[in-house]
C-alpha cells in the first residue's frame, strides 16, 4: 500500500520532468504509478485518462488527484495534487519576480520583448493542434463549420468565449446522435 | 474584493477550458487582461513563455504567478485552488455517472464541439503575439525568433527551456536598447 511520502514523490517527479505542458508528464506518470509502483492496471489508468480528458480543466491535476483519493482518501487527494502544482508554481512566481524586479534594465526589457514570438510559435502550434484533433474527430466538413462559427459569433459579433462555450455545450448535449459519428476519438 | 476576483478569474476558464491546460490559457487572458486589466499582452506573453520553459501544467503556474501578483502567496493559493478545485470535485462526484457513459456519443461530443472554438481562441492569441510583437522589435526579429523557434521545437524537438533561454539572451543582446 502507498504512503503519502510516495504519492507525492511520484507525483513531484513527474511534474518536475514533464516539460512543455502538462500534457508530457501523463507518460511519465503512467510508468511511475502501473509499472513502477503497481498502484493500478493499465486499463484503470486509462479510464481515469479519459474520465480526466472529458471534464475541463488541467488534465495532469485531475489524474494525481484522483490517484491520490483512490490510494489514501482526502489527504491522498491533497497531497497528490500538492506535488503536482506547488513546485513548479513557486518555480514560476521566484523567475516572473526576479525578472519583474529588473524591469527598468533596457536588456530585461529586450528580453521580455525576445520571448513574445516563441510564447506566438507556441500557441500557434497549440492552435493547429486543435485544429487537427477536431479534424480527426468530426472531419473537415464539420470542424470548418464550427471553426466558422466560433469566429462569427467572437470576432464579428464580439460575444464572449463563455457564452460560445456554453452554446456549444448545449448543442453537444441537445442535438441527437448520428450513427456515422461512432468512430469518434482515439 | 481582489481575492474573490482572483478566484473567479481561474474558476471560469478553468471550468470552460476542455481540452487540458492549453485550451485554458487564451480563456485565461481574456480575464486578467481583458476584464480585469490586470495583465498586458505582452506580460501575458512573457508569462506564457517561461511557463512553458518551466515544466509542470502550464495553467497551474499561470494561476499561481496571477494570483501571488495581484495578491500575495494567499492571492496564489485561491488562484491555484481556482484552477484545480472544480474541476476536480466535478471528477469525483459524477466519477460514477462518468464511467458508466464515457463510452456515450454525447459526453466525448462535449469536448468534440468545444475544441473548433479554443483552436480559433489559440489562434487569435497567436497572431496577437506576432503582432505586439512586430509592433515593438520590428517584422525582422520577430520572423527570426518566431521561424528559429518554431524549427527548433517542431522540427528538432528541442527542450523548451532551452529555446526560451535562447529567446532571453537574443532579447537582452539584440534588443535591449
Amino acid at each position: 500500500m502507498a504512503t503519502k511520502r510516495e504519492i507525492f514523490m511520484v507525483f513531484f517527479r513527474a511534474g518536475m520532468l514533464g516539460f512543455g505542458g502538462g500534457l508530457s508528464a501523463i507518460p511519465l506518470m503512467h510508468r511511475e504509478v502501473v509499472t513502477a509502483k503497481s498502484w493500478m492496471d493499465d486499463e484503470e489508468f486509462g479510464d481515469i485518462l479519459a474520465l480526466a480528458n472529458t471534464l475541463p480543466g488541467p488534465i495532469n491535476t485531475k489524474l494525481s488527484g484522483y490517484i491520490g483519493w483512490r490510494l489514501k482518501g482526502f489527504w491522498g487527494m491533497v497531497v497528490g495534487i500538492s506535488a503536482t502544482i506547488f513546485p513548479t508554481a513557486i518555480l514560476m512566481i521566484l523567475l516572473l519576480t526576479v525578472l519583474n524586479a529588473f524591469k527598468d534594465k533596457p536588456w530585461v526589457q529586450g528580453m521580455a520583448q525576445g520571448v513574445i514570438p516563441v510564447a506566438g510559435v507556441m500557441i500557434g502550434v497549440l492552435a493547429w493542434d486543435f485544429v487537427w484533433k477536431s479534424k480527426k474527430s468530426m472531419g473537415w466538413t464539420r470542424s470548418i463549420v464550427l471553426i466558422v462559427f466560433s469566429v462569427i459569433i467572437m470576432l464579428i459579433l464580439g460575444i464572449h468565449p463563455a457564452i460560445l462555450i456554453l452554446m456549444l455545450i448545449l448543442g453537444a448535449l441537445l442535438s441527437p446522435s448520428k450513427k456515422r459519428e461512432e468512430q469518434v476519438d482515439k | 474584493m481582489i481575492y474573490w476576483k482572483i478566484f473567479m478569474a481561474n474558476f471560469v476558464p478553468n471550468i470552460l477550458g476542455y481540452g487540458g491546460g492549453p485550451a485554458i490559457i487564451p480563456l485565461l487572458e481574456h480575464e486578467v487582461v481583458g476584464r480585469y486589466g490586470w495583465f498586458t499582452t505582452n506580460e501575458f506573453s512573457e508569462m506564457v513563455a517561461l511557463g512553458n520553459g518551466l515544466p509542470g501544467p502550464i495553467a497551474t503556474k499561470m494561476a499561481a504567478y496571477i494570483g501571488y501578483d495581484q495578491g500575495g502567496v494567499l492571492g496564489a493559493v485561491i488562484g491555484l485552488f481556482g484552477t484545480v478545485a472544480p474541476s476536480m470535485i466535478l471528477m469525483l462526484a459524477l466519477l460514477g455517472i462518468l464511467m458508466k457513459y464515457k463510452s456515450s456519443l454525447k459526453v466525448q461530443r462535449l469536448a468534440q464541439y468545444v475544441r473548433p472554438a479554443i483552436a480559433v481562441l489559440l489562434g487569435v492569441m497567436a497572431f496577437d503575439f506576432f503582432f505586439n510583437s512586430y509592433e515593438g522589435t520590428g517584422i525582422w526579429h520577430t520572423i527570426i525568433l518566431g521561424v528559429v523557434s518554431f524549427l527548433l521545437l517542431q522540427k528538432f524537438k528541442v527542450n523548451p527551456v532551452y529555446v526560451v533561454l535562447g529567446a532571453l539572451v537574443y532579447g537582452g543582446v539584440l534588443l535591449g536598447s
